[in-house]
């Protein structure tokens, strides 16, 4: 059961981390529309992270919201893109976009996964994050054919979210298991199907993946080791949940 | 979420209807008189449309402003249940910011104008916001009771002769009323649970009550300008009349929760029927709406660098070779 549960917090720890990133944009974003859309967003990948802590509940580990909220930073499994601040616009767009792509194309390969719980829960969110890619297709589109100085940072900021975004597919110490069960097709597979999908937006947006020669993946999130970003938010996210932690609020 | 919109008491007393065609404004008076709405491209009184413009705009500008101190707490709430929930509710308010200056746009003024208006401290907004949210409690009572007199003032004020305006106020009265049974819900859990949490929520209360008190605004004096705009429609009940609307409904649900209200002149007066309770302290009030309030600078420091921030991206939106419509409303 261990290769499961590796999967579940790696997958759930993302979207925990990145909705409450995400959240960060209310009342904040460039414009109206955009923030009611950010919100939106995180309100999905806050609710898809709390079905997979369900499923890691119904497996023996704790429940969902002690889950969540009472870890330390270095327990969590998400990848370190997810973690870093939001920045600018134009950071949160490409990292929208990079890992949406990917969170996407992994649900759709757990959908016919041979683990029932995951496979089903995977079904009804990959009808969900199809409108989150749609969305960061159409502003990388955008922003990418857009001003000089949209140009610019999207472009330079292509560059240096790209080897965080490489760490997604860290690979974990399951991958055979997972393989050969029929549980989940891999890491690897994963990152050349991502590949594939979005190369084509990236060069209707006019914008370049940088050489191969540079790719440096930023891996270790997987395992624990994060940036002190991830401290803070932690330490945000469940300040008023460990003043009474055995408490209903 | 809002409270009423400040009408400067300094205002210069001349008459509203000064310079209008007597003609036109028989009809257009006449019109509401029958319970007609006025829409974006009827004959209106100048001073029909600038008290529109000025409310409408102090409305949507409470909704982005007040998403700031609830903002805060999104990110520090317990457990996924309220984190879920108060996303959700803050994303509400923006989105009635959105169809609010979509409302307001039909009367002839830019969103974009409007919210320079805002960030330069031109234009107003819901003097409650000028106070912080302390504790995840205060979020809790901000979202029960300023919500609940916001509920008051849009009821009323949906009912009034713009039809863009009554209309975004229809559905902005439905979200609002999830809200206030969110609100209601997380008090009810402080107020019945752990010593620490009890204390929290009474804290909070007493905290906001004066914000609470002055949310509806001082007393109107009746004169002559708020005569005309309650013909007109456009104010539709007295500050007073909504605040003992919010006592009524509100108070006894309080008391129920054993919470204290902090103002011991606090009770139903049997005779009149009306509630008795300490004067708020309006100096404080005025003192606040200019400027003078513990967050003013805090709210419009945050606002501008939001915009400024923002800039870059909304130049890359814009198009040249793209066409753009009238807001409809």
């Amino acid at each position: 059961m261990q290769h499961i549960k590796e999967l579940l917090y790696k997958m759930a720890d993302d979207l925990l981390v990145l909705g409450h990133r995400n959240s960060e944009w209310t009342g904040l974003g460039p414009i109206l529309e955009e923030d009611i859309a950010f919100s939106s967003m995180a309100q999905d990948k806050i609710g898809h992270a709390q079905a997979l802590f369900q499923i890691l509940f119904e497996l023996g580990e704790a429940e969902p919201d002690t889950n969540a909220f009472m870890r330390e930073a270095k327990q969590f499994h998400n990848s370190q893109l997810v973690e870093l601040p939001n920045d600018d616009y134009d950071f949160s767009t490409i990292r929208h976009f990079l890992f949406d792509h990917a969170d996407q194309i992994r649900f759709n390969m757990l959908s016919e996964s041979s683990f029932e719980p995951l496979a089903k829960v995977a079904r009804k969110i990959k009808g969900e994050i199809k409108y989150h890619v749609f969305h960061a297709d159409i502003w990388l589109v955008k922003l990418g054919n857009g001003t000089e100085e949209s140009k610019a940072r999207m472009q330079s900021t292509l560059n240096m979210a790209w080897n965080y975004a490489l760490g997604i597919f860290e690979e974990g110490d399951f991958e055979s298991p997972l393989q050969s069960e029929n549980i989940f097709a891999g890491e690897k597979e994963l990152q050349k199907r991502w590949l594939e999908a979005i190369t084509p937006t990236i060069e209707k947006a006019n914008l370049k993946i940088p050489s191969e020669a540079d790719w440096n993946p930023v891996l270790g999130g997987r395992k624990g080791y994060h940036t002190e970003h991830l401290d803070q938010l932690v330490n945000e996210m469940s300040e008023v949940f460990r003043i009474e932690p055995n408490t209903e609020w | 979420m809002y409270g009423n919109a400040y009408i400067d008491p300094n205002e210069k007393p001349k008459s509203i209807i000064d310079g209008e065609d007597l003609i036109k404004l028989a009809e257009f008076e006449a019109r509401i008189a029958r319970g007609e709405k006025i829409e974006p491209k009827d004959w209106m009184p100048r001073e029909y449309r600038k008290q529109l413009i000025r409310m409408i705009e102090q409305h949507a500008h409470s909704e982005i402003i007040g998403a700031l101190p609830e903002g805060t707490w999104i990110t520090r709430a317990p457990g996924f249940k309220r984190k879920l929930a108060l996303m959700a509710k803050v994303q509400d308010e923006v989105g009635h910011a959105q169809l609010l200056y979509s409302a307001a746009e039909t009367l002839g003024k830019s969103r974009e104008a409007m919210i320079n208006d805002l960030i330069t401290g031109k234009s107003k907004y819901s003097n409650v916001f000028n106070y912080p949210a302390y504790t995840w409690a205060d979020a809790c009572i901000i979202a029960w009771l300023i919500d609940a007199g916001a509920i008051i003032n849009q009821v009323a004020n949906a009912k009034g002769s713009y039809g863009p305006y009554g209309r975004a106020l229809d559905r902005i009265c439905t979200e609002e009323s999830f809200h206030l049974k969110y609100g209601h819900d997380n008090v009810v859990t402080l107020a019945t649970g752990t010593p620490v949490q009890r204390k929290m929520v009474q804290e909070a209360l007493t905290r906001w009550w004066p914000p609470i008190m002055h949310f509806f605004g001082p007393s109107d004096k009746i004169s002559n300008h708020t005569e005309i705009l309650m013909r007109w429609k456009v104010k539709m009940a007295t500050n007073d009349d909504m605040r003992q609307q919010f006592l009524n409904m509100y108070v006894p649900k309080i008391w129920d929760l054993g919470l204290t209200v902090p103002d011991t002149n606090l009770k139903k007066n049997e005779e009149t029927g009306l509630w008795d309770y300490t004067e708020p302290d309006w100096d404080e009030f005025k003192r606040v709406i200019n400027g003078g309030g513990p967050c003013n600078a805090e709210r419009l420091a945050v606002r501008r660098m939001a915009e400024e921030k923002g800039r870059w991206v909304r130049a890359a939106l814009l198009q040249k070779d793209e066409k753009y419509v009238t807001p409809l409303a």
